[in-house]
């Protein structure tokens, strides 16, 4: 499977010719080399995934790992070197999958969306960059590969982010994302240096003994890299550069902030998961914690914001809450015994992929239409916009858990490994299932139906997207619909082996309950004109109305801790000491160096005879040395 | 050890080398006008076939000893070899100057008389064939510094060149005389083992290695340099700066591993006094200096600094790390030198001031660029090849447990980051005095082109290419066990 090398090469060869010469390009040139490469990039990837699992099966039941590529980059002593290679097995293969999907079709819907933009090749440079890094992200073979790919996709997603960089928001919100994951990648990065500490290797798969011996420092070590995984994924209370990251392109937000980059921190538990069962169980019910709080809280937000890319936003948050969970209720390797949750997690990670992507290009489509993100410049859309309505629709069942859409079927795994893990568990995380259906039924009410801001809509009436952008919408909503009925477990499982996906009645029966009870809430208080409960609810509780729609002020807090705290207590001093003891060194050594050369110029006289004495001096010189030590 | 005729064979780097002598001065002799056009090419093609015939690296023992051949040798003579033909390439304005351009048989031929000097100087198995290599290095070397010897600054810096030179080997030969007298001969091999723990021996050494300091521009055997960088043509600068001290850092090394590696706790507090001396005052006189040609002297004497630290560890990593060293200095110095010369050829050969740089980046962007990433290179900032050389030599020199005298040259890579950021600082940012206007935009045509281009491409890449230093390594592993 040599050809997976070109599945990285190609974006970045694309990016090089971007960066390089698409200021030279017409914009339809550089969207034209961005997609194709990426087009076939998706159509090696799709090959490569239908090689690799029709691949036949090890004596033990499951796919052998493969390395097509693989060099020594740096080596440091016999066993402990810094790879770059391609890793092939079912979880990379199928993250291939997933990027390259979700990234072409955004390449495809970019052609519409930011038509005419100013920077469009700089735009298709930048996604060609990001796609590269994301790819050498999945495949890494090691810890360290996946750090140096993990870094560069947070440079680009900063780049892409702050694509409109006139636009002060935007600088701020690349700035935030960029400061706060890579405050979380400083436990990644230390993490990682424990893990080659103890265990004399980054590799992902360990030596056995090695891992006994390290202890508790495994624990430890996963713990921060988790931090780092926690930054990436935004969870709580590293969630808070997500929802600004809105700011950026639409498309750029489905893909990066959907899709692809914000599940690096599932990939990455996913990814050491067997270190995790077999030696370090705590930090992964830790997880358990981190997932269901952010999931909780996320929902809790995402139900009053208005701004239809913010309750995304958050509804993404609290949906990789869902898998991390899901990762994190796993007590054994063996699906059939509580490692149901890796394979739901994984499932999940990929069909939330695909209707969030939808999601958040149906989003751009409407946003197109109306330009606005508010949702009280929309209601009444589904006249206008059939085809987005309907996918938009579609998208939401699949993320509520109706039946036969992929959703369902992922989130119903969940909650089965939940409930399986414990009770308690389990019925909050059904219960966090039933908010989302809520929420995104409102936000849907609240788009295509509801109150229509009629005013606006007859001085610029909206209207559908061009087919470039519609048809990515209808590509994924065609996925949402039929990725429910793929047996996933026979691709993916905890421990490799065939896993059959089989619907756990009661656990489905009470999700599907949860979920329709929570859209005939939602209908009811958002579908008509008039919206009296909600009104009344707002004026209600009013405080706690305040505090959802400021994020529980987090932000508030993190200010307070960084300038109130950091900035004060620990900054100014340093600044202090910095500017008067070390500047003050400095500029003494250099005017003592200068001194010190005007001291000594007068040996170069320019005199012959003198050069002569000062080489005696020399001899001399060189002479006592040898012979006094 | 093989004593039939073919045996000489192996002599083959000196042999070609005197081959393209005899040629040419034989076709300066006889081109007639043809030489005007042919005669530079011709020596560059004969030099690059020169650099590939010496990759062929074998082990071999001639004339009863007075000759010892070793791969990691050859791959220093090709090294030296490539570094004359960057010189030749960059000096095809000079030598068509109206003034010079009858001269230019007689450059190459010196030049090159020189190079065959130093492979005599590093291959030598014999103290006297060592000192004749060296001064086989040494007089022609006067003569080219001298070639303009109708300005004053040229014919006053061969002089002065002579002068210096002739006293450095009278010092050097008193210390081999005392080395007979202690040992009584002057087979390197046999000196190695005869040498006892006597004053008279080690006085020899210091005496020794005070010849070769002169040659390397050591403190406080350096005040020669400036003077003489300044005065001789820019091309036998750059030569000087470069190859002839490269040389000499190589065979101090080989010699002193081999043949006085049992002083080494003597000559090793000697060597690191030296080293730190001449780092220091290298770069402190940097510091004062406005003349291009004086700044690059003293910036040379530091970097000689350098090499010496790397002498000093007298371990494999040391010495692999010193032609390392010299690799990348060649290219980034000889880029340097390139674009002083080029730019002194368009002021109608009158030398320049850092204050002539002023604006030179509005005018000639790309030159100034590549002169950027040169001096960028000479001060070791990353990724630039010359961040990697210094990295070894420094890892080689901790390695070998010279704690302090590290420290001292990583306290001064900062100052020379200093001056040369001066220039580039000159070239960028400031504007030229009222009244005077910027360089004027040019293009460097010809060889120097090529010589350029070739030495931006090392500079960016060789750093990079582990693959050199990993070789580097393994012939002198060979060396040293050998």
């Amino acid at each position: 499977m040599e050809y997976t090398l070109y599945i990285l090469l190609l974006p970045a060869l694309s990016f090089l010719l971007l960066a390089l010469a698409g200021m030279k390009m017409g914009h339809r040139t550089a969207g034209l080399i961005g997609t194709l490469s990426l087009a076939i990039v998706a159509v090696l990837s799709w090959w490569a995934a239908a090689e690799y699992f029709t691949m036949p099966r090890q004596a033990d039941g499951t796919l052998a790992a493969l390395r097509p590529y693989n060099v020594e980059w740096l080596p440091f002593t016999d066993t402990l070197h810094i790879d770059m290679g391609i890793l092939v097995d079912p979880l990379s293969v199928l993250m291939l999958v997933v990027v390259s999907t979700v990234s072409l079709m955004v390449h495809i819907y970019s052609f519409g969306y930011m038509k005419g933009e100013r920077g469009f090749q700089r735009y298709y440079a930048f996604l060609s960059l990001f796609t590269f890094a994301m790819l050498g992200l999945v495949v890494a073979t090691n810890i360290f590969q996946m750090y140096v790919f993990w870094e560069l996709v947070g440079v680009s997603s900063y780049l892409l982010i702050g694509f409109y960089y006139t636009k002060p928001e935007a600088i701020a919100a690349s700035k935030k994302a960029f400061i706060v994951t890579r405050f979380a990648d400083l436990g990644f990065l230390i993490g990682i240096l424990i893990y080659g500490y103890v265990l004399g290797t980054y590799d992902f798969s360990p030596s056995e003994q090695s891992l006994m011996q390290g202890g508790l420092m495994m624990p430890a070590a996963l713990g921060l890299m988790f931090v780092g995984g926690a930054g990436k994924s935004a969870m709580f209370p590293l969630h808070i550069w997500l929802p600004d990251a809105m700011e950026g392109p639409t498309p750029v937000s489905a893909l990066i902030h959907a899709a692809t980059m914000v599940v690096a921190g599932v990939y990455q538990v996913a990814r050491l998961f067997p270190i995790y069962i077999g030696f370090a169980p705590q930090t992964l019910h830790m997880i358990v914690a981190v997932g269901a709080f952010t999931a909780f809280y996320a929902a809790t937000v995402a139900c009053v914001q208005t701004d239809i890319k913010r309750v995304l936003a958050f509804s993404t948050i609290s949906q990789i809450g869902f898998m991390m969970v899901a990762l994190g209720v796993c007590t054994s390797a063996d699906p059939h015994e509580g490692g149901l949750g890796y394979m739901a997690s994984m499932y999940h990670l990929f069909t939330h992929a695909m209707f969030k992507a939808l999601l958040f290009l149906g989003a751009g489509s409407i946003i197109h239409a109306v330009h606005s993100n508010e949702m009280s410049t929309m209601g009444g859309l589904h006249k206008y916009m059939p085809v987005t309505h309907i996918t938009f629709l579609i998208a939401c069942l699949a993320i509520a858990g109706i039946p036969p859409f992929s959703g369902f079927f992922s989130k119903d795994e969940i909650l089965a490994a939940c409930f399986r893990y414990s009770d308690v568990v389990g019925w909050v995380m059904t219960v966090i299932a039933g908010m989302t259906a809520f929420y995104m039924f409102r936000l849907y009410y609240g788009i295509f139906w509801g109150k229509e801001n009629k005013a606006l809509h007859e001085a610029h009436r909206p209207h559908e997207s061009p087919f470039v952008m519609t048809f990515p919408l209808l590509f994924l909503a065609l996925v949402t619909c039929v990725a429910g009925f793929i047996p996933f477990g026979h691709f993916v499982s905890s421990d490799g082996t065939i896993y059959d996906i089989h619907i756990e009645p009661s656990v489905a029966a009470v999700s599907i309950i949860v979920a329709v009870v929570a859209i005939l809430l939602a209908t009811g208080m958002y579908f008509r004109e008039r919206q009296p409960v909600a009104v009344m609810l707002q004026r209600r509780f009013p405080r706690l109305h305040e505090a959802a729609y400021r994020r529980f002020y987090m932000d508030e807090v993190w200010l307070f801790v960084t300038k109130r705290i950091i900035f004060r207590w620990v900054s100014r001093p340093l600044a202090w000491f910095d500017r008067h003891v070390i500047d003050q060194f400095f500029n003494f050594t250099a005017w003592g160096a200068n001194a010190t050369a005007e001291e000594i110029q007068p040996m170069q006289s320019g005199n012959i005879q003198s050069y002569t004495i000062w080489f005696f001096v020399g001899i001399i010189g060189i002479a006592l040395f040898m012979l006094a030590f | 050890m093989n004593n039939n005729i073919f045996a000489v064979l192996s002599l083959h780097a000196e042999l070609w080398l005197m081959m393209v002598i005899l040629v040419v001065l034989l076709a300066d002799l006889f081109m007639g006008s043809l030489r005007k056009c042919w005669l530079h090419p011709l020596v560059c093609v004969l030099m690059a076939a020169q650099v590939i015939i010496n990759l062929t690296p074998d082990t071999r023992m001639l004339f009863g000893g007075m000759y010892i051949n070793t791969p990691f040798m050859s791959i220093v003579k090709s090294v030296l070899s490539a570094g004359t033909l960057l010189v030749f390439l960059q000096s095809d304005r000079w030598l068509s100057r109206p003034d010079t351009h009858f001269k230019r048989g007689e450059f190459y031929v010196l030049t090159l008389c020189t190079l065959l000097g130093m492979f005599f100087m590093l291959t030598a198995g014999h103290f006297l064939l060592f000192y004749l290599g060296l001064e086989l290095a040494s007089i022609p070397m006067a003569c080219i510094v001298a070639l303009d010897k109708y300005r004053h600054d040229s014919a006053e810096a061969g002089a002065k060149f002579i002068l210096s030179s002739m006293f450095s080997s009278a010092f050097l030969l008193y210390g081999l005389s005392f080395l007979y007298g202690s040992c009584g001969t002057l087979y390197m091999a046999d000196v190695s083992g005869l040498l006892s723990d006597s004053a008279m021996a080690k006085f020899a050494l210091a005496l020794f290695i005070a010849g070769i300091a002169f040659k390397m521009s050591l403190v406080p055997f350096h005040l020669w340099t400036a003077d003489v960088y300044q005065g001789a043509p820019t091309t036998v600068t750059a030569y000087l700066s470069v190859i002839s001290k490269g040389a000499a850092a190589v065979a101090l090394a080989g010699i002193l591993y081999h043949v006085f590696g049992a002083y080494v706790s003597d000559w090793g507090y000697a060597l690191s006094a030296l080293v730190m001396l001449t780092i220091t005052v290298g770069n402190l006189m940097a510091l004062l200096q406005n003349d291009m040609k004086r700044f690059m002297a003293f910036s040379s004497i530091s970097q000689a600094g350098y090499l010496l630290l790397g002498v000093m560890t007298n371990s494999p990593q040391g010495i692999a790390s010193v032609v390392f060293y010299l690799i990348i200095y060649i290219v980034a110095n000889i880029g340097v030198f390139s674009v002083i010369g080029a730019l002194e050829e368009e002021n109608g050969g009158n030398a320049l001031q850092r204050e002539d740089y002023r604006g030179l980046y509005r005018t000639n962007p790309r030159l100034a660029f590549f002169m950027t990433l040169c001096l960028f290179s000479l001060a070791g900032i990353p990724p630039f090849a010359g961040f990697f050389s210094k990295f070894f030599i420094f890892s080689a020199a901790a390695g070998a447990g010279w704690w302090i005298t590290v420290f001292v040259a990583l306290v001064n890579t900062v100052v020379s980051l200093y001056y040369y950021l001066m220039v580039v600082k000159a070239m960028y940012i400031e504007t030229p005095d009222e009244g005077k206007s910027p360089l004027p935009a040019f293009r460097v045509g010809g060889t120097s082109r090529i010589c350029m281009w070739l030495c931006f491409a090392g500079v960016c890449v060789l750093g990079l290419l582990s693959v050199i230093y990993e070789g580097l390594f393994h012939w002198a592993t060979g060396f040293c066990a050998g």
